[in-house]
């Protein structure tokens, strides 16, 4: 089953003099339990190509459906809580509220969605310890290790019941035992839950984890492969 | 809830900064509130002054003696006169005066002076002229005596015990005149009256200037200056023609023009310091803001609307001013009150120059509560207003822009 259907996304960036096609062209749909790298080089549109199937970045032109949605037909307010309740968001670095705790985090969009606090703080504790860091829960993100910051996004993430979980280059700034401690969890999750991953990277260790590859340059989808693993 | 704990533990995370803006608003609202503080104090004496001294808060006399102050001009103290002090509640006393001019003499020696005929229990509860005595008892209930002014005596060549002669005119054009035993030397800080006055029992003035039961003026008090205003209300509404009643400051505008140029001297310093503290805290909030920049974006991605985000910026800004308005006016409360307790003295010209006033040599503090709250509010309402900026921030950041920062 389709979760996301893409048609036809354009990102034209008007700044300065240059017109910048970022995006040019994209169709595509990913399927329930998806573990998708978006590869290409630095430049080639993944960053943008995500912003626009997250709902964070208005298309030129082009429709983005999830669950059967089109996200940029709603209006801004109901967009946010569509993110919310939908989607799943690991960025690159600084994912985290810094004033508050690693639980508090994870708990935070729960509050958001209005869950009660049983329930909240039951499921902070799990999700938290499913990325193994359930000792760390009181911690604040300046205490954590960068992999453990990525962890605690992770499990955010997971916090809301998405339906996908995008992920913009979320090992660049992790050693590489971070990455594939990060990878790993990621991959079990997928596994274990049926969770679709979307990540854009240019990261070989993640392409290798990786049962779909779609290469992106000049905003164009170049190629789309799927592996066994 | 959430919102709230999030902005105040925001507010920590740079505990300097909000340190230094907290403590600038702090700063501020401590001098403002020492400064009003002072001025207040000294409108205070400077209004103390010229009503115990002699025109009290308020007086009723009649709309002809306004125009001139004539014997002629003088009423007859009804009940009905009396009741509109006696039954005015925030009135505390009252006291009937008959004044005009007279010719004082002794032997050779004659000089224009005032008569200023009081009685002299009441009188004492208003501008008490016994306080004045230099020599001499000051005047009993049914005295026959008079209380002459120092320099007013020495020219006249007069001391307790001798007699002074007196003529003027009367009521409707009879003659006056009288010997009077002088029962007291009065001085006064201010040399003005020193050359002039002439204390009388009003009875004693009534029979002098063929008057009986006349008086010229009804003099009240009230507890202080900011009863004022509600007295003149109850007073206005009693008063009827032939009568009217003003307050001290109708009856000197000079003074009143003096504390408003002051006043608005304040202000202008206080507005001065104002505008430095708003620069400061929109300093801090624009700062702020760019540093977190990417942060605001996350938690607008994750799914925080930005109304929310508004007001978690909007109770940051607030509890900076807060924390900063709080430990200024809680500063200031002690500090004005070791002054109020303790005036400064004030030495050498500028000091004879509040003798010369009648005030006594030094700066007094007032523990009025304008002093404070005023402060308190215009900061509140400054940082209410600059409170607004991060709230429209939250609703015009550009999502993408923020998370690539
Ligand atoms: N806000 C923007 N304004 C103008 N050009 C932009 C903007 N964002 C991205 N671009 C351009 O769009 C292209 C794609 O960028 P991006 O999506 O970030 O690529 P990637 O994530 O693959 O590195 C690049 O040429 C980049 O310079
Ligand atoms: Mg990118």
């Amino acid at each position: 089953m389709n979760v996301i259907e893409i048609k036809d996304l354009v990102k034209i960036y008007n700044s300065s003099e240059v017109k910048v096609k970022a995006v040019n062209g994209i169709t595509i749909d990913f399927e329930e339990g998806e573990f998708t790298a978006v590869v290409g080089p630095s430049g080639s549109g993944k960053t943008t190509f995500l912003n626009m199937l997250g709902g964070l970045d208005r298309p030129t032109s082009g429709s983005v459906k999830i669950g059967g949605t089109n996200v940029w037909e709603l209006s801004s307010r109901k967009l946010i809580d569509f993110r919310m309740n939908n989607i799943g968001f690991v960025f690159q670095s600084y994912n985290l509220i810094p004033v508050l705790t690693a639980g508090e985090n994870v708990e935070f969009i729960m509050h958001l969605q209005g869950k009660p606090k049983k329930e909240r703080e039951k499921r902070t504790k799990e999700l938290l310890e499913s990325v193994g860091i359930g000792d760390r829960i009181k911690s604040r993100p300046a205490k954590l290790s960068g992999g453990q910051q990525q962890r605690v996004a992770v499990a955010r993430a997971l916090a809301s019941k998405p339906e996908f979980i995008l992920a913009d280059e979320p090992t660049a700034n992790l050693d590489s035992k971070a990455t594939s401690g990060l990878l790993e969890l990621m991959s079990e999750m997928n596994r274990k839950h049926n969770t679709t991953f979307i990540f854009a990277t240019h990261d070989q260790r993640v392409m290798d984890k990786a049962r779909r590859i779609v290469t992106i340059e000049d905003g164009k989808i170049l190629k789309d492969e799927r592996f066994e693993r | 809830m959430k919102n709230i704990i999030i902005a105040w533990r925001n507010l920590w995370r740079k505990p300097w900064r909000t340190a230094i803006t907290s403590g600038s608003i702090f700063f501020g609202v401590l001098f403002s509130s020492v400064m009003t503080s002072m001025q207040y104090g000294s409108y205070g004496d400077m209004i103390d002054n010229v009503v115990k001294f002699y025109s009290g808060y308020a007086q009723v006399f009649t709309e002809e003696y306004y125009d001139n102050k004539s014997i002629n001009n003088s009423f007859e103290l009804t009940d009905s006169v009396i009741g509109i002090a006696e039954n005015n509640p925030v009135i505390t006393d009252y006291a009937p005066r008959l004044e005009y001019f007279t010719l004082a003499s002794n032997e050779e020696n004659t000089k224009g002076s005032i008569i200023i005929g009081i009685d002299p229990h009441a009188e004492s509860k208003i501008t008490n002229p016994g306080k004045w005595v230099e020599r001499g008892e000051y005047l009993s209930e049914s005295d026959d005596g008079v209380m002459v002014a120092i320099d007013l005596a020495d020219f006249l060549q007069v001391d307790v015990g001798d007699t002074l002669t007196l003529l003027s005119q009367g009521y409707h054009g009879v003659t006056a005149a009288g010997k009077y035993p002088v029962r007291a030397i009065i001085k006064f800080p201010n040399p003005q009256l020193n050359k002039q006055f002439i204390y009388m029992g009003i009875k004693n003035a009534q029979e002098f200037f063929g008057a009986p039961n006349m008086v010229t003026s009804l003099v009240m008090m009230v507890e202080d200056h900011y009863d004022l205003p509600r007295a003149m209300r109850l007073l206005q509404k009693e008063v009827k023609p032939p009568f009217m009643v003003m307050s001290w400051a109708e009856l000197q505008p000079e003074l009143v023009q003096m504390i408003e140029g002051d006043r608005a001297g304040g202000t202008f310093m206080k507005g001065i310091l104002y505008m430095i503290i708003t620069f400061g805290i929109f300093g801090t909030i624009l700062m702020m803001i760019s540093e977190r920049r990417r942060e605001l974006g996350v938690m607008i991605a994750i799914g925080m609307q930005r109304n929310r985000l508004g007001a978690i910026l909007f109770f940051e800004t607030l509890f900076m001013g807060l924390i900063g308005v709080f430990a200024g006016v809680f500063a200031s409360i002690p500090f004005t009150y070791y002054l109020y307790r303790n005036p400064i003295p004030v030495t050498g010209e500028v000091g004879e120059m509040f003798v010369q006033m009648g005030l006594e040599p030094q700066f007094t503090f007032s523990m009025h509560p304008e002093v404070y709250y005023f402060q308190a509010i215009t900061v509140f309402i400054i940082t209410l207003f600059i409170a607004l900026f991060p709230i429209y921030k939250s609703y015009t950041i550009k999502l993408t822009r923020a998370l690539r920062a």
